[in-house]
């Protein structure tokens, strides 16, 4: 029983939003809850919070109710781990060089690091691909839209 | 009534036809189209990338050109399903069925040609529908107290999550998920900041474009990469003259197109019934009332003509509710709304009196907006299937910049960034799950005003929770609502594995159905 019901996906999912709603629902006990009439900050998550529990608890219930399926697997066949951390770095550098180097190292990272996640990519198709998007989205947001955004800069 | 309706669509082709407004709509649907078309781009990734384009404009301009990206990309999925099988947006599913093998026997031009007509006239449909139906609602809207207009914003955000596609109670999860997102920052009332952990870049809340482009951009991306197929593009040679369908062809259209525009029109009305069922809905009674309805699948112009009708009026149907109501039905009205929001417009009934510009304009550029779609894409085809063949691996990279920095240039604050990777990965995490994020935005954005509205009419009723069964048009709702559960459950518990929309269709279209989940 409990052997197939970690390996079922439901299970995963209404776990995640119980502890999520059993979490909110403490979390609101911390506000001020007020009465009905005058509610306090805390009410309307409060509901929330045991709503979602609620639900999540439902979830599991279901996952309990029904039969393995055959394809519970939680990841794809073949995980991109690369990949997928090839498109949350991307951003994060465009943070980090955005702060400290100005806006086309930025937006040149932010291009080229995503491109690497392909499979089939290049260093050269990506280098290519990220300078022409540096060259048309710099000349789109600095230069049509304006956006206050140092071009180059060095440090803070 | 009839006349005073006429003379305010008059004054809204004016503020429609306005040199800059023209100019607005034809953008949006432009680039709309031209980003709908590439495959594995969305209407919802679509608009949520172009959305911070349109902060630096007026109201007006702003809310026109948003529509017409909407439409434009939607037109755009169009053309990317029936030519290549992919339905970047799940009521296209359907339009792949048949599409796609009209493509395969060298007619995709004419179900091109045929779709263009249908989403027109069903378009047109359901603007008509909206200049009428929209002021009698809100005649009736503005004498909502807070405890209707809670048990109203409830039935929208129940139907909104349960009927919408994949587990109903995964989509009640994903809203309640919404709501509590929307309640990040400061509280309206007493100003204390609400689940912010100290972080004084929350006390605003959470931006909608980062959440927006999380769920829709970076979590779809991390989707997508690597998992997309090398594109076919051996049938894309459409040209011009192809697009014209049969004298045959155009006989058999007509008719389902009418019944596919009525079919729409009619979902449009039941809140929370989307584009997404009234196409299926449409598709499988079409092939209910044909005679050879062994034929569908093989390449049928009616399975193309009457989803794309039906589609196209219940999208324009389903502008009713939200900028009437200020209630969205599905993610992409949460996402125009939230639009209206940044520009300072509070959404409800009150929305038609106090910036008519805005209402009557919108529904003037529908047309206008239809309009340029039509001379887009019939004399452009050939361009447009062009960019069918641009392979995904230069498609997202370039539009991560367009997440990262449409985030930044909202409050030019890199914090935003930062919560776009961080929504980006739980959306991708929900995604595994098998939950469908897409009613997030619905919670996240009426959240607030629901609170608000419940907070108001706790207060009015002294604290009676059962105001909202004593005041009868709000215990209608309420009704509406039980009926909503207790019809998911009967159904849950006859087929357990079923979902609405496949039920619709018989077996053969399961395919279709598959590549719409991929879609989504």
């Amino acid at each position: 029983m409990l052997r197939t019901l970690v390996k079922k996906r439901d299970f995963y999912a209404g776990g995640i939003m119980t502890l999520l709603g059993a979490a909110v629902t403490l979390d609101s006990l911390t506000y001020t809850l007020g009465s009905l009439t005058h509610m306090g900050p805390g009410m309307f998550p409060l509901m929330l919070g045991c709503t979602l529990t609620f639900v999540g608890v439902l979830i599991l219930g279901t996952a309990v109710a029904t039969p393995l399926g055959d394809d519970e697997r939680i990841l794809p066949e073949k995980p991109e781990w690369f990949a997928w951390a090839c498109i949350l770095a991307g951003p994060v550098l465009f943070i980090i060089l955005g702060e400290f180097f100005g806006l086309i190292p930025a937006t040149f990272a932010c291009v080229f690091v995503p491109a690497l996640g392909d499979r089939t990519a290049t260093y050269k198709a990506s280098a290519i691909l990220a300078a022409g998007v540096t060259f048309f989205g710099v000349a789109l947001f600095s230069y049509v839209l304006k956006i206050p955004f140092p071009l180059l800069k060095w440090g803070f | 009534m009839f006349e005073t309706a006429l003379q305010d669509l008059w004054y809204g082709f004016g503020v429609a036809l306005e040199p800059h407004n023209v100019m607005w709509c034809f953008l949006g649907v432009f680039v709309g189209n031209m980003v709908g078309v590439l495959p594995g781009m969305g209407p919802l990734a679509t608009i949520s990338i172009l959305l911070p384009l349109t902060f630096g404009i007026k109201p007006v301009g702003a809310i026109l050109m948003l529509a017409g990206v909407f439409y434009g990309s939607q037109y755009g999925g169009a053309i990317c399903s029936i030519l290549l099988n992919l339905p970047c947006h799940p009521p296209h599913a359907v339009t792949c069925l048949d599409g796609f093998p009209l493509t395969k026997q060298g007619r995709g031009g004419a179900a091109l040609g045929i779709t263009v007509i249908s989403s027109f006239v069903g378009a047109s449909w359901g603007i008509t529908e909206m200049i009428f139906l929209a002021p009698i609602l809100v005649v009736v809207a503005l004498k909502f107290g807070p405890a209707e207009i809670c048990s109203l914003m409830l039935l929208g955000l129940l139907a909104g999550s349960t009927l919408a596609r994949g587990s109903p109670l995964k989509g009640v999860a994903m809203t309640v998920c919404g709501l509590l997102i929307g309640i990040v920052g400061s509280d309206i009332e007493t100003g204390t900041p609400r689940f912010t952990f100290g972080i004084p870049n929350l006390f605003d809340g959470v931006e909608i474009v980062a959440l927006a482009l999380g769920l829709f951009g970076i979590a779809e991306f991390m989707k997508s990469v690597n998992q997309l197929s090398e594109v076919d593009t051996k049938y894309t040679n459409v040209k011009f003259k192809d697009l014209r369908p049969t004298r045959d062809e155009f006989r058999r259209a007509i008719p389902a197109m009418f019944r596919g525009t009525i079919i729409g029109s009619l979902c449009a009305l039941i809140p929370g019934t989307g584009p997404t069922i009234a196409s299926f809905i449409s598709y499988a009674t079409e092939k209910k009332i044909s005679k050879t309805p062994d034929k569908f699948g093989t390449g049928m112009i009616e399975g193309v003509a009457c989803p794309e009708a039906s589609t196209h009026s219940s999208v324009q149907g389903d502008f009713i509710p939200t900028m009437s109501l200020g209630i969205p039905g599905d993610a992409v009205m949460a996402l125009i709304l939230g639009a209206l929001m940044i520009q300072g417009i509070v959404p409800g009934p009150q929305l038609i009196s106090e910036h008519p510009d805005i209402f009557w304009g919108l529904i003037a550029s529908f047309w206008i907006g239809n309009i340029i779609l039509v001379i887009l894409n019939v004399p452009m085809i050939g361009l447009w299937v062009k960019l069918l063949t641009i392979p995904y691996k230069y498609l997202y990279p370039s539009a991560m910049f367009f997440v990262a920095i449409g985030v930044y240039s909202t409050n030019n604050d890199m914090f935003q960034v930062g919560e776009v990777v961080l929504i980006g990965l739980a959306g991708y995490v929900l995604l595994l799950l098998d939950f469908h994020p897409a009613p997030i935005l619905l919670g996240f954005v009426l959240g607030p005003r629901f609170e608000e509205n419940f907070r108001r009419a706790m207060l009015i009723s002294r604290g009676d929770i059962f105001v909202f069964i004593k005041h009868p048009i709000s215990a209608v709702f309420i009704g509406l609502c039980v009926v909503l559960i207790v019809m998911q459950i009967y159904v849950r518990l006859k087929s357990p594995k079923a979902m609405p929309t496949e039920m619709a269709l018989p077996t053969d279209a399961h395919h279709g159905h598959k590549a719409a989940e991929a879609a989504e």
